[in-house]
């Protein structure tokens, strides 16, 4: 028999039930949707920690001084005297994969302007930190090389900033004072909102590394050194070579740990991204289950639906229909339910993500891959369900079928 | 020329529990093509068994059963149902359509079925000209329960005729009707037997059994008497006789 005689008969028995047809494919339409919903919020959240993580800057390596172990009280990273200027002078010497290395100290004090006056951070940084962190001025420039040689009194500030101290006037060349010395501004950063921890990252003052380390701080060495790797596959090799180099310039024996620690910018981003990803995952399981009691809401109406029609499978049987025929006419038919249950689902999925993306703000992103994956998933639950129902249908036997009242 | 039917020894055995029942015991008979038989018989008698087995839904369990010369006593379920499908059309007590399907579709059933591919287009022509034979041409977008049962009962004869088969068996076809409509019913199984296409019928009304030309009688599953009809009836006859009858009453 023809496979599109057959699909038109089995459209038509749907339709004749509409009321069933839609209840039973309501099961795989809750599914598919919440599946489809489900993985667009996962993966809304995922791209949108990796969009804030990326927001850190690309292909970055930070070195952390070791901690200190005084009589057995351990402060955090940064904290022990182990790295210096120096260190971050040989790593841009010598390697040549690290692009820009930025030696990093930070403190957090009062500074004031006019009459205002606002508690921040102070980040004394080298003019790479800004190509590190992938971050634009909307206002002057950085400060330059010289200005860390000469360790020059001038600063670079954030949004926040410029709204507390200056009511959003034009700061450039206005004078900031942290700890009492004046700084002059040359530049403004533009917005980067809040890190993946929640911090404002444009609640910054960021002056020259010396100009910090000297006049502000009266420390030598570094709390970090950013790198930045010029492609992401070098990103193992250049956190490897400033291993070696500086255990070497540390003269760290082969028997003795590292004094400093290194991460990258993966180990952030697999960490951030892990979460969300297992949150997804447990949902979709949750919603797959909806699938499975939709496909056996499916194999019950079928059953109903092959005792109800009896006669007519006899009807069918005894002007030459084999149970082959009878077989596919049923499993299309279920086939058909589902496949419809899903691509309404589907919709359903896709419009709920809109939505949810348009009122609640929640970023979302649906994948054509979860799409493609819960149509066939939806069609395949129609083919297992609904087989022992037709399975059951031609395996009748014509003369009771007729008979059947 | 082949016989249409030729039973030798035909033998149907059931077991129901732990007891046999031998509902058709030894049969044998011989239907020539152009014949119009009819089946008798009380219930019980081993008519229903004999139609099923005609009607290949159903192996005997002994003998020998040729249907236009082909032995169909030992072949599978899928092949049956291609004999049924090419050789033999129903006409069944309860007419047997298929609900919420239009007459034609009805008819276009067996054909769907056919394993000769046709178009759609081709479907269609046989079914409307299947439907001129039983008068019903202009019928064939209605849905059998807005047709009356002479009307559906015409729809499952047209049916029964599409694919043009050697037999057409009919399963006490007047047996949800009135008698009226059963006369014109058996008008449309003479008009068909006069084109030469044969037919067996199962009844039990004896005056209905007059409209055809045998009569085999069975009991308990054996043949008792198969005699050609000598006082036979015609349908055009007959309704013209009731036609008047009714014009007197109305005059009266």
């Amino acid at each position: 028999m023809k496979l599109r005689a057959t699909f038109l008969m089995a459209l038509r028995a749907l339709r004749r039930n509409k009321m069933r047809t839609v209840l039973t494919m309501l099961g795989i339409i809750i599914g598919v949707a919440a599946v489809i919903a489900m993985v667009a919020i996962g993966n809304g959240a995922t791209s949108q920690v990796e969009a804030q993580i990326a927001a850190l800057g690309q292909n970055v390596v930070l070195v952390f001084a070791g901690s200190v172990n005084s009589g057995g009280v351990r402060a955090g990273w940064g904290n022990a005297g182990t790295l210096k200027i120096k260190d971050a002078d040989s790593i841009k010497r010598e390697i040549p994969d690290a692009v820009a290395v930025s030696p990093e100290v930070r403190t957090s004090c009062q500074v004031s302007a006019d009459s205002q006056n606002w508690f921040t951070n102070v980040q004394g940084e080298s003019p790479d930190y800004f190509s590190i962190r992938n971050w634009q001025f909307v206002e002057g420039t950085s400060f330059t090389d010289q200005d860390v040689r000469s360790s020059n009194k001038v600063a670079v500030i954030g949004g926040t900033i410029v709204a507390q101290l200056f009511d959003n006037d034009d700061p450039l060349g206005q004078i900031l004072r942290v700890k009492g010395v004046p700084f002059t501004i040359v530049g403004v950063l533009e917005a980067k909102g809040l890190s993946v921890m929640g911090q404002d990252q444009d609640d910054v003052v960021i002056v020259p590394y010396t100009s910090a380390m000297k006049r502000l701080m009266g420390v030598t060495n570094l709390r970090t050194i950013n790198i930045e790797a010029v492609s992401p596959d070098k990103i193992q090799a250049v956190q490897d070579q400033v291993g070696q180099l500086l255990r070497q310039k540390h003269k760290i024996q082969d028997d003795h740990d590292d004094d400093f620690t290194i991460h990258n910018q993966q180990e952030f981003t697999t960490a951030a991204t892990a979460t969300s990803r297992i949150l997804t995952i447990l949902v979709v399981s949750i919603a797959s289950v909806s699938l499975l009691v939709g496909g056996i809401g499916i194999m019950n109406i079928m059953l109903v639906s092959v005792t109800e029609r009896t006669r007519e499978i006899g009807i069918r049987m005894a002007v030459g229909a084999h149970g082959r025929d009878i077989l596919l006419q049923f499993l299309i038919e279920a086939t058909s339910l589902s496949s419809m249950g899903g691509i309404i689902g589907i919709a359903l999925g896709i419009g709920a993500s809109k939505l949810l993306s348009l009122f609640a703000h929640w970023p979302t992103l649906v994948s054509p891959l979860s799409v493609v994956l819960s149509f066939m998933f939806s069609a395949c639950v129609g083919i297992f369900f609904g087989f022992y129902p037709a399975k059951k249908a031609a395996a009748l036997d014509p003369i009771e079928a007729l008979r059947y009242e | 020329m082949t016989p249409v039917i030729e039973l030798r020894n035909i033998d149907r055995t059931y077991t129901s529990g732990e007891v046999q029942v031998r509902a058709v015991r030894g049969v044998s008979l011989t239907i020539e093509p152009g014949e119009f038989v009819a089946i008798m018989g009380a219930s019980g008698s081993g008519k229903s068994t004999m139609m099923n087995t005609l009607g290949c839904l159903d192996r005997p369990s002994g003998g020998l059963y040729l249907l236009d010369g082909i032995d169909v006593s030992k072949l599978d379920r899928d092949q049956l149902a291609d004999i049924r499908n090419q050789k033999i059309g129903f006409v069944f007590q309860g007419f047997n359509l298929l609900s919420r399907t239009s007459a034609i579709e009805n008819v276009e059933l067996p054909m769907l079925y056919s394993r000769k591919r046709l178009a759609a287009r081709q479907l269609r022509e046989k079914a409307v000209a299947a439907l001129g034979i039983v008068g019903l041409a202009e019928r064939s977008g209605h849905y059998p329960n807005q047709l009356s049962g002479g009307q559906q009962q015409r729809v499952a004869i047209a049916r029964a005729l599409c694919n043009e088969p050697s037999l057409l068996l009919a399963d006490e076809p007047t047996g949800n009707l009135d008698s009226q409509t059963s006369i014109e019913i058996m008008g449309v199984f003479q008009r068909l037997n006069e084109q030469g296409i044969t037919i067996v019928m199962v009844t039990h009304e004896l005056d209905i059994a007059h409209y055809t030309k045998r009569n085999i009688i069975m009991r308990d599953g054996a043949v008792v008497s198969d005699a050609a009809v000598e006082d036979r009836l015609f349908a055009t006859a007959e309704l013209r006789r009731l036609e008047e009858a009714h014009q007197a009453v109305n005059l009266a």
